[in-house]
């Protein structure tokens, strides 16, 4: 049985006026069908690139390399025409800041014309809006929001919409990238039950971008740690929390606060600039358990124990 | 004072030089050359007129109206003189108007914008509506005005302009110190009892200081052109001295008979203003960058 | 939508009380300069030739002894009961010579517009959607050289080569002086003789406006290439319109309604200020072309010290850019729904 998504030695370089920069090398990962996957890293690991690079929604300025595969087709071999079918319909996005993510001049229930008809133009508006007030039940905003602009919803509100405008097409994957950073903890809570529930519902997989272990640690099923655009350690969350093989996995599980904490620590250094060509582990300078052959030679991501984790290490 | 500048790579001067000279193989950068070389070459023809200038400005050389040809490049004007030679001379005064009336400009405009900025309040909101009111008023029309009251007189001309263009310093200042005002450091600075005046002197000012250069060469080129537009209504300098725009008014009626002498005038007002938006444009694309990652920075958390 | 309606209503009324204040900051700003420049109108047209006691007596008659207050106040009363007082100059009733010249300048000044704003929204979108790319540079390269031409030197230009040399356009003036103009009814020419279903004239109209609205048209519009410019490019690199196509959206509606929408609102907004710009340059154009509107006038009435001309003038300008910015802020509060709380 096919996974729903394969990334096979993903890489993401921009060109920029100082050099390459290599945001994600050589990533690979799979998704299953009905299961939440989390991505976490520092800011700039390269996690949200990789979460657009899926879409392909880049910049012009960025080359991607390896493959993308979705229910077994190759993502990166679509014509524009086959991207746009599949945005929105079979694979979705929600992005970080909802305060801006919807178009200041239209109205909410154009947002929903507009993207329902975008994929069936010969739905009518009559029918467009019943869907519309459908999935914004699910999403538990009131009907009478449609008629609003954006700038009249609060920040929660604005990302239910946006989580509802990915639902229409009842996806098969849905990205999210960092969806309730901006928020607040309590409707950090609600939105992320509310995608659990959805989940359910229409057997929807997520990929769950974020910094935030914790919300990795409740609700995701399997867990991919990413460093300097590479995959550091991937598997299933219960076990990868409990032991954590990566020194840098250590190092950031070792950081987070609980009660029981008596003074704080932080993993020493800071994440390798992504610029230009770099070899040996990008770990090596910040990890207290390096080895000689860590700073000339990359440790491929390999299997270790019996929870079948793959950790990018030379200690394994 | 020299603390200020010894504070390198941070002062605005070191960033200035630091970020131009690493830019030059930009686009940007090259825009800027060409245009500071442009305004350079005409300074230097202002300044050594007399000895590059072929005739004098102002006697009749020989008969009004030739074409360009032989020994008068660029022909004759009505009265006879040589029109290259008005040209060189006449570089003159529009960069001395350019000097005076962007001095006056910047040295009104700056610190009410400073002012009224930071102060807020019922003095900001007044200044505000003083400032937006002359504003939203016609320029040339505001300059005329001025100008029918003060008098002639390279001195009395570039205050008419520089009348115009004090809203804009004002109102680009007052925007950017509102701004700055918001952000922490700011506050901490006043929260710990530092005097206003020092605040302003050593916080917001070099902050603010960064978009004056693309003001300036904005207003220098407009400056520029009102002169020239007073000119040619004949409320410019007194007659006898070479003025492109006055060559212009002098001109403009046998414009299809001796189109030289109206033409180059006009040319080379062109070339001027065109070098010095080359340079405001240049300095925009360079100095933006700068502070959009200072924006950046300060905002974004991912 | 009974809400946003209510809220436009509020935000207009709101607006409307605004611009007194202004008009009167405007009017008390004329009267102190008039008042305090050297020189007054009946030395300036009468000269030193002039007989003492016969300047004298005019002045008295003008009320230009009377102390300065008084002469403030009866300014106002005059300005506020629409009586301008008659021109020196001309020794027309000034609201006469404003009405009559008036309709030039509108003509003048709205097919400058167009002409600005076509030319300019369309290459700055042009330019905006191949950023850093040549079409870019070279727009880029019209905007900085159209406007920085000298507006007279541009018309003259202009007028040398398609008026005089190739002879397709008129010369100068609003009107042939072969052809009778339209009865009027709104002053425009080209309004009056479509009212008055009269085609050659229409042509006629049209035809003398051409040089003028370009040559004035062409040097705005190099303002706007810029700001549109800016505008598109900020707008096509927003977080919404990213996640308009991440939802598919194609890309033809994502330019037009996401990108190139919000890139014109503040467009518009600044559209109310270039009308001064218009303005300061249609006293230039109407000069070359010498076409008889209100800056041609002005300019003239403030040459003269015609104190009554110039007042009637800048209340003229005066209520028309309070108008204009606050039929922009409409406009504005109309296409952008944030504004109109």
């Amino acid at each position: 049985m096919s996974a729903l998504l394969e990334l096979e030695h993903l890489s993401v370089t921009f060109e920029t006026p100082q050099g390459p920069v290599h945001a994600v090398q050589d990533v690979s990962l799979t998704i299953e069908g009905g299961s939440i996957v989390g991505l976490v890293g520092e800011s700039g690991c390269g996690k949200s690139t990789l979460g657009r690079a899926i879409l392909r929604l880049l910049p012009e300025n960025a080359t991607v390399a390896g493959s993308v595969r979705f229910a077994g087709r190759d993502v990166l071999a679509l014509s524009p025409k086959e991207i746009r079918d599949l945005r929105g319909r079979n694979l979705a996005m929600i992005f970080q800041d909802p305060m801006t993510r919807l178009n200041p001049l239209m109205r909410i229930r154009d947002h929903f014309i507009e993207t329902i008809r975008a994929h069936n133009p010969a739905v009518r508006q009559g029918q467009a809006l019943e869907r519309a007030k459908k999935v914004l039940a699910d999403v538990r905003v009131p009907s009478d929001r449609l008629g609003m602009y954006p700038h009249e919803l609060s920040g929660g509100m604005r990302q239910r919409v946006m989580i509802a405008l990915c639902l229409l097409f009842k996806p098969a994957l849905l990205i999210a990238d960092e969806p309730t950073t901006a928020l607040d903890v309590i409707l950090e809570a609600q939105i992320l039950q509310l995608l659990q529930s959805i989940m359910h519902e229409y057997s929807m997989s997520v990929l769950l971008i974020t910094h935030n272990l914790g919300l990795v640690a409740e609700f995701s099923d399997r867990v991919a740690v990413m460093y300097a655009g590479r995959i550091a350690e991937e598997g299933a969350t219960p076990p990868l929390f409990r032991e954590p093989r990566h020194p840098y996995t250590q190092g950031l599980l070792r950081s987070v606060i609980d009660l029981e904490t008596t003074s704080l620590y932080s993993v020493p250094g800071e994440p390798p600039s992504l610029l230009g060509e770099t070899a040996g582990c990008p770990f090596y300078p910040r990890c207290d358990k390096r080895m000689a052959v860590c700073e000339t030679v990359y440790p491929e991501p390999r299997l270790v124990g019996e929870d079948h984790r793959k950790v990018a290490c030379h200690l394994y | 004072m020299a603390g200020w500048f010894a504070r390198g790579r941070t002062s605005l001067v070191g960033r200035l030089i630091g970020t131009f000279l690493g830019q030059s193989r930009t686009i940007a950068g090259i825009l800027v050359w060409i245009g500071l070389g442009v305004v350079l070459t005409i300074l230097v023809l202002a300044l050594l007129a007399p000895f590059i200038a072929p005739f004098d400005p102002n006697t009749k050389v020989a008969s009004p109206e030739l074409p360009p040809g032989g020994a008068f490049v660029m022909g004759t004007d009505r009265g006879g003189q040589d029109v290259l030679s008005r040209i060189i001379w006449g570089s003159r005064v529009p960069l001395a108007i350019i000097a005076v009336s962007t001095t006056i400009s910047l040295a009104l405009g700056l610190p009410l914008g400073l002012v009224s900025g930071f102060a807020g309040g019922r003095m900001d909101r007044g200044i505000l509506l003083v400032m937006d009111s002359i504003y939203a008023f016609p320029g040339l029309l505001l300059a005329i005005a001025i100008a029918a009251v003060i008098g002639r007189g390279i001195l009395n001309i570039s205050f008419a302009i520089a009348v115009v263009y004090i809203p804009t310093y004002f109102r680009v200042i007052r925007t950017h110190v509102t701004s700055v005002k918001q952000e922490p450091y700011v506050e901490a600075a006043v929260a710990l009892g530092m005097p206003r005046r020092r605040v302003i002197g050593r916080y917001i000012l070099p902050n603010v200081a960064q978009s004056i250069p693309v003001i300036f060469s904005v207003n220098a080129a407009d400056a520029v052109l009102t002169e020239a537009g007073l000119a040619v209504l004949g409320l410019g300098l007194p007659p006898g001295i070479p003025d492109w725009g006055f060559d212009i008014s002098l001109n403009w009626q046998r414009f299809d008979v001796s189109w030289w002498a109206t033409f180059f005038p006009g040319l080379f007002i062109l070339i001027l203003t065109t070098a010095l938006t080359f340079v405001g444009e240049g300095l925009n694309d360079i100095l933006n960058p700068l502070l959009r990652k200072r924006e950046y920075k300060a905002g974004a958390q991912a | 939508m009974p809400g946003s309606t209510a809220s436009l209503r509020a935000y207009v009324i709101t607006r409307v009380i605004l611009m007194v204040p202004m008009l009167v900051l405007l009017l008390t700003f004329t009267f102190i300069i008039l008042r305090v420049a050297p020189g007054d109108p009946v030395s300036t047209i009468y000269g030193e030739r002039g007989n003492p006691q016969v300047i004298d007596r005019i002045k008295t008659e003008l009320g230009l002894y009377d102390p300065l207050y008084v002469q403030f106040f009866r300014y106002l009363r005059d300005v506020f009961t629409g009586n301008m007082g008659t021109s020196i100059l001309t020794q027309r009733p000034v609201i006469d010579e404003i009405t009559s010249r008036m309709p030039a300048t509108i003509e003048l000044t709205f097919s400058s517009m167009l002409v600005a704003s076509v030319l300019g929204i369309g290459l700055g979108t042009f330019a905006g959607t191949r950023r850093d790319r040549l079409p870019d540079f070279a727009t880029r390269l019209y905007g900085a050289l159209a406007y920085n031409i000298p507006i007279f030197w541009f018309g003259l230009i202009l007028k040398l080569i398609f008026a005089v040399w190739l002879g397709w356009l008129p010369v100068s003036g609003r009107f042939s002086p072969r052809l009778s103009p339209p009865p009027t009814v709104t002053g425009l020419y080209t309004i009056d003789s479509l009212l008055a279903g009269n085609l050659p004239a229409f042509v006629d109209a049209v035809a003398h406006l051409i040089l003028p609205s370009l040559t004035l048209g062409i040097v705005l519009s190099g303002f706007f290439v810029r700001i549109t410019r800016v505008n598109v490019i900020h707008a096509m690199g927003s977080d919404y319109v990213e996640a308009a196509r991440a939802r598919g959206i194609p890309e033809r509606s994502v330019f037009f309604r996401h990108g190139l929408k919000n890139a014109l609102v503040p467009v518009i907004t600044t559209m109310g200020l270039t009308f001064a710009l218009l303005f300061s340059g249609a006293i230039l154009t109407e000069t070359v072309f010498s076409f008889e509107g209100m800056g041609r006038f002005v300019f003239l009435a403030i040459s003269y010290r015609d104190y009554p001309a110039i007042q009637g003038a800048v209340v003229y300008y005066g209520i028309l850019m309070v108008v204009i910015s606050l039929g922009i802020d409409i406009l504005n509060a109309f296409v952008d729904p944030r504004i109109r709380y």
